[in-house]
């Protein structure tokens, strides 16, 4: 640690009485965000893109939060997907089934904010939404802590395998469950919690779950990941997190518990990966069903972390908002000149003499880029189905070209485009 | 009792090929202490171009006759492609990151794995839809032993997989370029020193690994042709099997991984003939699990202590 992260250090002189304001005021900024999405934008967009909105909340979520794990601690979980399916099916059967047992269907009952505006501001239907995506939180969190006690005394591959198995498990587990949900009052309300939790749908899926998520719940569930992980990552906890990074013995010999850390963070991914799960699970126009999230949808989120940057909160999420807008993109593909040519101009701009060598790679990134539009419109392939190919392709380079991924542990403001590039918020690596 | 001996026919038959995978597994982590995740997407495009290879020279599902040279064929040209492909992985991808820290290096794989089956499932290459397997080698029932059949081509699965096992075995143990395979799993810079050509003998161990796996390919293909999955997921989880079946056998260690394979191949098919046929995968990755946490190193593998 160098003097750079001074500023986090020092406490913020406050006066007496007033600091739980300042506690209170990013989740205000938050509930703000979510809202000027909801009501802002959503209108505007149509449902379509609602639904992309929707997913890039989801996927920050995701990214984020599996962060905390690879990014902050540098463990290598790839079974994020299993922690997700274990919040979503949780959320999704307590949302069914409590609705059935309170109103006898499984309609939507939520208010304004669901999207139901006939039905008031605030409702039942609300409260019984978070509170079934807070609880599979809960319940991946708990899965969180079972996976990780034993098996994060485990080096970096071994636990990289133990958690792809965690996944898999879960997988095939949902898959055996129970294919019949259902559909009738009178049968519910015969039916033991035991009996609930045995009826998920099976290899089709729970189908059924009434559509709460909208834009202000996805982005206010993401804004306060995003604002835990910073809180996090500036604390003590995630000081103790990088330490485990860069060198376990070091850590350890400072007096860092290893595994009681691991297990933090492990635990508080997974919670914020079943909120995630949650969401997607009353998600409109997403199937809940394993095979959606099998090891691939894993390998998705560890894609957004390690291109964003190992430890940069706001690299993986936007990695996460680039990655989930891309195959939307890539479909119909825009020309890309015009806003290479506003780079170069402000490249050479802000930088003169040392943004010439920049403002080269982006003429030729440029280039290519529509030199491949080009290619692809002539013979009608789909570069959408590129996609995978392209992702895989640019995880290699990165290891190779650069291995902290885009941003590594920086944050992108930290980024200075007029003077010199500033020390990391946290100074290390 | 014939349910028994069936399944342990079955388990015998699956197991072996386990084994010859997990082999591949467990020499490049002998060697650069890393897990190559594609080589289970170099099992499966062994699979895929057997099924390639022989539509194309075999002619229809229904209307082929099993014929041993074309089977060879089939099995030489899975192996030779595979091989290769195996030496451009290290040479591309895995040798600019030698000296990188090991988070890396397994990014890199996860990488190159997603990148190999993803491309083997563009229109161009193997599609998203291969054709079932042509069946190439002859199987009649064999003979009987307490009722059980005993099939022709269970018995060429597994004599195959044992001749190359022993193959290997005997290049490891047995030949030159085994003695610089070992010399370089036991320290590659005092290897290095003693005049061992360390980037040859890796790009070797990578060779040799990906043709044990494209056979596997190959006799999985056979055994079970009706397993034209366009999915690429199931090859893929069937790789990930092998790689149990390393690690339980003790990673580093070659008859540990022949054991292993055996070994996952049992407990997956008494368990899905005795408990759940539907659980299978659950018993594999539960029986990952228990071995790591109880004994890390694997059945045969040694216990190393990590100094600072």
């Amino acid at each position: 640690m160098t003097s750079a992260n001074a500023r986090w250090v020092a406490p913020r002189p406050a006066a007496a009485g007033t600091t739980w304001l300042y506690s209170l005021l990013p989740l205000l900024a938050a509930i703000a965000l979510a809202a000027a999405l909801h009501f802002g934008l959503q209108p505007a967009i149509g449902p379509f893109r609602t639904n992309v909105l929707m997913n890039i909340g989801i996927n920050v979520i995701l990214a984020v939060s599996l962060n905390i794990v690879n990014g902050f601690t540098g463990q290598f979980s790839i079974g994020h997907a299993g922690f997700m399916a274990v919040g979503g099916y949780t959320a999704a059967a307590i949302t069914y089934y409590t609705s059935f047992r309170v109103w006898g269907d499984a309609l939507m009952h939520g208010g304004v904010l669901s999207g139901v505006p006939a039905n008031g501001w605030l409702t039942a239907g609300d409260a019984l939404f978070v509170g079934s995506c807070l609880a599979g939180g809960l319940l991946a969190a708990v899965a969180g802590y079972l996976v990780g006690l034993p098996s994060l005394r485990l080096r970096g591959d071994y636990l990289a395998i133990v958690t792809l198995g965690f996944g898999e498990i879960v997988r095939v587990l949902l898959q055996q469950s129970d294919s019949d949900i259902p559909y009738l009052a009178a049968d519910v309300q015969r039916m033991s919690v035991w009996q609930m939790a045995r009826h998920l749908g099976g290899a089709l899926g729970f189908s059924g779950v009434p559509f709460y998520t909208t834009p202000f719940w996805v982005w206010l569930f993401a804004a306060v990941t995003l604002l835990v992980a910073f809180r996090v990552k500036r604390s003590s906890y995630g000081r103790a997190f990088l330490s485990i990074r860069e060198d376990e013995t070091a850590a350890e010999a400072m007096g860092v518990a290893l595994t009681r850390f691991k297990v933090r963070a492990f635990v508080l991914a997974a919670f914020f990966a079943g909120i995630a799960g949650g969401l997607f699970a009353h998600e409109i126009g997403t199937a809940l069903n394993p095979r959606e999230l099998g090891f691939m949808k894993s390998f998705d989120i560890v894609i957004m972390v390690v291109l964003g940057g190992m430890g940069s909160i706001s690299g993986a999420a936007l990695a996460a908002a680039i990655l989930t807008i891309l195959p939307e993109v890539l479909r119909s593909p825009p020309h890309v000149w015009p806003l290479g040519l506003v780079a170069i101009v402000f490249v050479l701009m802000v930088r003169r003499k040392a943004g010439r060598r920049a403002a080269l790679t982006l003429a030729a990134v440029t280039v290519a880029l529509e030199a491949v539009r080009a290619a692809a419109l002539w013979q009608g392939v789909n570069l959408a189905d590129y996609r995978m190919v392209l992702y895989a392709l640019s995880l290699v380079v990165m290891m190779i070209v650069r291995p902290k991924g885009l941003f590594g542990v920086r944050e992108i403001w930290d980024y200075r485009p007029l003077g010199r590039r500033r020390a990391a918020t946290v100074a290390v690596g | 009792m014939t349910k028994l001996l069936q399944t342990l026919v079955d388990s015998i038959a699956v197991g072996s090929l386990y084994g010859l995978i997990a082999l591949g597994y467990t020499m490049v982590y002998g060697i650069l202490q890393f897990i190559n995740f594609a080589h289970s997407d170099v099992f499966m495009v062994g699979a895929w171009l057997s099924f390639l290879v022989a539509v194309r020279i075999g002619g229809q599902t229904a209307t082929v006759e099993p014929s041993v040279a074309k089977a060879l064929l089939v099995l030489l040209t899975a192996m030779v492609c595979c091989g290769a492909l195996g030496f451009t992985i290290e040479r591309l991808a895995y040798r600019p990151l030698r000296q990188a820290p090991r988070l890396n290096v397994l990014i890199t794989a996860i990488g190159v794995s997603l990148f190999i089956e993803n491309l083997g499932q563009l229109k161009w290459l193997f599609g998203a839809m291969p054709q079932p397997m042509p069946r190439l080698l002859p199987d009649r029932p064999l003979f009987a032993l307490a009722g059980v059949n005993v099939n022709l081509l269970d018995v060429i699965v597994v004599g195959t997989a044992a001749v190359l096992m022993l193959l290997l075995n005997w290049i490891v143990f047995g030949t030159k370029l085994g003695r610089g395979m070992r010399a370089v799993s036991y320290s590659p810079p005092t290897a290095a020193l003693m005049g061992v050509p360390v980037s040859r003998i890796i790009s070797f161990t990578f060779v040799i690994g990906s043709c044990a796996a494209a056979a596997a390919g190959f006799l999985y293909a056979t055994k079970y042709i009706t397993l034209q999955q366009p999915a690429h997921e199931t090859w893929i989880r069937l790789g990930l099997k092998a790689f149990v079946a390393a690690v339980v056998g003790g990673i580093g260690n070659i008859r540990g991984a022949m054991l292993g394979g055996l070994l996952i191949g049992l407990i997956e098919f008494f368990g899905a003939a005795y408990l759940s046929p539907n659980l299978r995968d659950v018993y594999v990755f539960a029986v990952l699990i228990l071995v790591l946490l109880f004994r890390p190193a694997g059945i045969l593998g040694r216990a190393t202590v990590e100094k600072v």
